[in-house]
């Protein structure tokens, strides 16, 4: 059966880009939030909130420049949703029961719905970077940062999707599993993504720096602006690595449970 | 169970199969087997434990105790190999809804690893064989509950599996759609399949098995082949005829039962064997009652079910010593 753990999980990401691609509605819902929050905090708040961040220029101008990178980490989060609702209407459904009576890899059923959906969050990921470029956001640096830029947002999708993964699986309702990821989502505001973390009172300021968002988001900006990153790389990339680990095997566990429990109550 | 020819073997061999959740038990220790090729039927109420034991055997849920083979392989060590050899379709419809026909049975054979012509030719198969050649192409979420259900089953099909678990096959299927479904449950076993299937309703386990236990509350509390079950109840009634309503009168208070005053008839629930018939016959004799005729109605498993889940049966077994519990079963087991 091992054998067969490529060709499985390539079948089930066949399968779960099928499903995307027939239930449109959640990946436009999944591009769509972070690109109206964009706009939302650029047009609404970014004329007074620019003005705040203390640097040349400020406004509305210096304020897109700040927010694109926050806003790619809440595209990410914001994606977690739609991950753990499909996870969940999944797992309710008899379709996974008769998958695990199949002589087909275990992990091949999690790994279709955890690379289809980092592929889905990547393409929201793109739909923010081109409107946030539409609308002025101009970074200054290098292919090379770019790149890595790109392979940390990766890697953040990665380690948010399994924990959405798990969060779904864990849901004993389809509703259960679109409410639990709100603590992903809330958790960008309590970040550096929309104003500096200083402008925050004490100990909001002190859990800001902390969580995990906060280093990811400012790696971003260095990668961007060539703004100092210090270890806030290292710090971002553990932070991911962690995350991941913790929630892959959560969710091993949690798909190797008693299935029963996802089908209705009977004998 | 030694009903058998020593030729057979068995698909399916369980022994002391135990589970509980928590503190309440689902399987307070089965046994059963079931010999290749035949239709083996878990008749017992909502609850009784009956999608639990399929569960367990189709590699859903583990054990937690007894021991379970399916195809020869041990389900708790050698799931694998089970998995190679079964076909389950449940009572939770086991397709995706978002696909259409031709793609759900598609979806199988790559997990089965079919190559690319044997997949198609397969595919158009099960569609002819389950009448979905013209809902190929669209969503089974518009599919109706019999089509899904032959989807379904197609799905199972596509990996021939040898021992095919259903779970509850008709169950909220309209009457013509379950007489489709029996049909398909007939030609599979014409070709060799084993099939264990639950239900609830007693006409289908009569129609379609070879072998039926009856579980109830964890328990089987009586196995064996339909016939055998029926003769279980002491049972069935006979209707006698009488000549005139002072005949019917005098027979009623000698036997009771139930009087039919139109046609001067009463219905008395008895034994039908020759030996009660003619012990009910000599009754009537010594007390010179004249008897113009006679039929037998035999028991319907519908009184074996009632007779055996009715709270006085449960309630007696339970009276019982816990080792008193289980010969009680076996006595009443039919070989």
């Amino acid at each position: 059966m091992t054998a067969y753990v490529i060709s499985d999980s390539g079948t089930m990401l066949a399968r779960s880009m099928r499903r995307m691609r027939r239930y449109p509605s959640l990946t436009l819902f999944v591009a769509g939030m972070p690109v109206v929050l964009l706009l939302l905090f650029v047009y609404v708040f970014g004329g007074a909130l620019g003005s705040g961040l203390g640097v040349p220029g400020g406004g509305r101008d210096a304020y897109v420049n700040y927010i694109v990178p926050g806003v790619l980490v809440f595209a990410v989060a914001g994606a977690a949703q739609g991950t753990a609702i499909s996870v969940a209407m999944d797992m309710t459904a008899g379709i996974v029961a008769r998958f695990r009576t199949m002589a087909i890899a275990r992990s091949a059923v999690l790994a279709g719905h955890v690379i289809g959906a980092v592929l889905q969050t990547l393409l929201a990921i793109a739909i923010v970077l081109a409107v946030a470029v539409v609308i002025g956001f101009r970074p200054t640096t290098g292919p090379g940062e770019w790149m890595a830029a790109v392979g940390l947002l990766t890697l953040t999708a990665i380690a948010i999707t399994w924990v959405a993964v798990a969060l779904g699986m864990s849901a004993n309702s389809v509703e259960t599993a679109s409410n639990s990821p709100m603590i992903l989502i809330l958790l960008p505001f309590l970040s550096s993504a929309f104003v500096p973390t200083q402008s925050m009172p004490g100990p909001l300021a002190w859990f800001a720096e902390n969580q995990p968002f906060t280093p990811i988001i400012e790696t971003l900006r260095g990668l961007f602006f060539g703004s100092p990153i210090g270890n806030d790389g290292l710090v971002a990339v553990a932070w991911c690595v962690a995350i991941t680990v913790g929630a892959v095997l959560w969710s091993l566990r949690l798909y190797d449970r008693d299935p029963s429990r996802y089908l209705t109550a009977r004998s | 169970m030694n009903g058998r020819s020593a030729g057979d073997t068995a698909a399916i061999e369980v022994r002391g199969l135990r589970k509980s959740y928590g503190e309440h038990v689902v399987l307070d220790g089965i046994d059963f087997e079931v010999a290749a090729g035949t239709v083996f039927a878990l008749l017992g109420p909502n609850g009784a434990g009956k999608t639990t034991t399929v569960q367990i055997l189709s590699t859903l849920i583990p054990a937690d105790g007894g021991e379970v083979r399916v195809a020869g392989h041990d389900v708790a060590n050698n799931a694998d190999d089970v998995r190679h050899a079964i076909g389950v379709t449940g009572q939770v419809s086991a397709v995706d809804g978002l696909f259409t026909g031709a793609e759900n049975l598609r979806l199988m054979a790559s997990l089965l690893h079919l190559g690319r012509a044997e997949a198609s030719a397969k595919v158009q198969g099960l569609l002819e064989q389950f009448e979905l050649v013209d809902a190929a192409d669209k969503p089974a979420s518009t599919y109706s509950g019999g089509m899904r259900r032959r989807l379904d089953l197609a799905m199972t099909l596509m990996g021939d599996p040898q021992i095919i678990f259903l779970d509850e096959p008709t169950t909220g299927l309209d009457p013509r759609s379950r007489r489709t479904m029996w049909q398909i449950v007939r030609e599979l076993v014409s070709r060799g399949v084993t099939i264990l299937l639950t239900t609830q309703y007693l006409e289908e386990a009569d129609r379609l098995a070879g072998r039926i236990a009856l579980l109830d509350e964890g328990k089987i509390i009586a196995s064996g082949t339909p016939a055998e079950l029926k003769r279980l109840v002491s049972g069935g009634s006979v209707r006698l005829q009488f000549p005139d309503e002072q005949e019917l009168d005098r027979a009623a208070r000698a036997l009771g039962g139930t009087r039919d005053e139109e046609s001067f008839a009463l219905r008395v629930s008895s034994a039908t064997d020759p030996r009660s018939l003619r012990s009910l016959l000599d009754q009537l004799d010594r007390e010179h009652i004249h008897v113009d005729g006679l039929s037998t109605e035999a028991a319907d498993l519908d009184d074996v079910f009632l007779a055996l889940t009715s709270g006085e049966a449960r309630r007696s077994r339970a009276a019982q010593s816990p080792e008193g519990a289980t010969q009680a079963n076996e006595r009443i087991t039919v070989q």
